[in-house]
């Protein structure tokens, strides 16, 4: 079963095409970058991917299901949280409140230790007791990120995760996500294709419309192809250098 | 010194005090950290138009405040959510709306509104027994529902699209927040007046966001804070022949000033 598909998808805002034509799928397990310029719809195509958003014309499923009736499956890390930065709430009840189970239902001694667990592997442990706002910005994005997995979702959706992890984070990043793509399909969105590195297995552009590069070795045999990208993707994040590696 | 704690008056004064910071610190609090205060404020005058109702059917104005603030709360909420109007405009609306109609209401009673000006401004001297079961009525069923939904109002409060993601409702679990922020309205409406409330709506919980970081002591600390701000507030206006409403919010002010820069 495909962890999620887009058949002939179309969204508008205010009559603008946002996403026009979406096509492509997601097998189980893959690790997936999405990469495009601001604006180029990526946060919005998480967002019908989670359900939150229902596009105009066209189908989304997501392991086989209407997305809104496949959450349990996935984990999602937003861009940009913005909340008071003295709110009460500690890192383990952030993280807790990704094992949300309904309505006049208590946590569990297991979602205590899947707690536990998601911040060892994030390696926030240690600060599990600190109220959220008094957290640097790589730390806060990593208790996201611990928030997003503690559920062991079937498919990971991150909105530019990078954008706060400092450099010397990005490989336990990395290192993170190579042990979480053996449970679960990833799918990481980006400005910044330097950020997506090496390390994922198949490459999209999306800029409006979707352009898919298939595994990453394919996309560097066809470098042409990589000028579907929006320009300004090109010249700053030096993409071949990316593609050569491989 | 001590004497006019013998009065009726003053005894119920301060039973009031307890009631209406008992709503202050647990609604005030999700209030705060949901950055929801001048929605509450909108809310909050928007209630006047219930009291005009109630002034025109002769029912306890209290009393038909109820229904009609948590109609302009779900009025306010939908239209935030649902409609392509902006929040800010939609709680401007409502805010005069709500007010003008309670005018109407008014024009439209025979007779003259004698503690009218209590409900705009508060005096807790006004405060009648009936009101008394009222706010205590209201103040459990605000306790209760907290306490069953604790674990929705606070993931909503932090993060609402995460919380839907997770499979919250987290829509109706905003309005229900609302429809809490209106009947919290009502309990405060005598005390400190429906222009005023906002200030022992936020303060207190202000004051003690500043000092613990764990919801449920934020929400004691708001409420201990405000029995005693609002208890000097009431016994300065006695002493000094004020209005208890404009008192007891100087008296907040003061408070949150003082506290602001103890903490620096």
């Amino acid at each position: 079963m495909k962890a999620a598909e887009f058949n002939h998808v179309n969204m508008k805002y205010n009559e603008q095409y946002v996403l026009q034509d979406i096509n492509f799928s997601i097998e189980e397990k893959d690790f997936m970058a999405i990469i495009g310029p601001n604006g180029g719809g990526k946060s919005t195509l998480l967002k019908i991917m989670l359900g939150l958003l229902t596009p105009d014309d066209g189908e989304v499923k997501v392991f086989g299901k209407d997305p809104k009736h496949a959450r349990d499956l996935m984990g999602y890390l937003p861009q940009n949280l913005s909340f008071d930065p003295q709110f009460p709430i500690s890192v383990y009840e952030t993280v807790l409140t990704g094992r949300y189970h309904g309505l006049f239902k208590s946590y569990k001694q297991s979602d205590e230790e899947a707690v536990i667990q998601a911040l060892n592997d994030v390696e926030m442990q240690d600060f599990k007791d600190r109220q959220i706002g008094k957290l640097s910005g790589g730390q806060m994005q990593r208790v996201f990120i611990a928030r997003a997995i503690v559920r062991n979702p079937k498919l990971l959706l991150m909105d530019e995760p990078m954008a706060s992890i400092d450099p010397d984070m990005q490989s336990s990043f990395y290192k993170l996500m190579s042990q979480l793509k053996d449970e679960m399909a990833i799918v990481l969105v980006s400005h910044d294709v330097g950020a997506v590195s090496t390390h994922v297995d198949k490459i999209a552009c999306l800029n409006r419309e979707l352009f898919y590069h298939g595994p990453v070795e394919d996309s560097a045999r066809g470098l042409e192809e990589i000028y579907h990208c929006p320009i300004d993707l090109i010249s700053h994040g030096i993409p071949h250098r990316v593609l050569r590696e491989h | 010194m001590y004497d006019f704690l013998q009065y009726e008056f003053i005894q119920r004064a301060l039973i009031t005090a307890v009631l209406v910071s008992i709503v202050c610190g647990v609604v005030g609090s999700y209030v705060v950290i949901k950055r929801i205060v001048s929605l509450s404020g909108a809310i909050s005058h928007a209630a006047f138009g219930g009291v005009g109702l109630g002034y025109f059917l002769t029912v306890n104005p209290v009393l038909a405040a109820i229904p009609f603030s948590i109609a302009s709360a779900m009025a306010i909420g939908g239209v935030e959510k649902k409609v392509n109007i902006s929040a800010d405009t939609a709680m401007g609306i409502l805010w005069s709306v709500g007010m003008a109609l309670g005018v109407i209401f008014i024009n439209l009673t025979p007779g003259y509104a004698p503690d009218l000006f209590s409900y705009l401004f508060g005096d807790i001297l006004t405060v009648t027994n009936s009101d008394l079961l009222i706010m205590l009525t209201l103040d459990l069923i605000i306790i209760t529902t907290v306490y069953i939904f604790r674990r929705e109002f606070l993931a909503v409060s932090f993060d609402e699209e995460f919380s839907t993601v997770v499979g919250l409702p987290s829509l109706p679990i905003y309005m229900l927040l609302l429809a809490l922020v209106a009947l919290s309205v009502v309990v405060l409406m005598k005390v400190v007046g429906i222009i005023l409330l906002i200030a022992l709506f936020t303060i207190p919980a202000a004051i003690s966001k500043q000092y613990t970081h764990n919801l449920t002591k934020l929400m004691s600390l708001a409420t201990i804070i405000g029995i005693i701000l609002a208890s000097v507030g009431i016994i300065l206006s006695y002493i000094f022949n004020l209005a208890s409403g404009a008192t007891i919010v100087m008296v907040l002010a003061a408070a949150f000033l003082i506290s602001y820069y103890l903490k620096d």
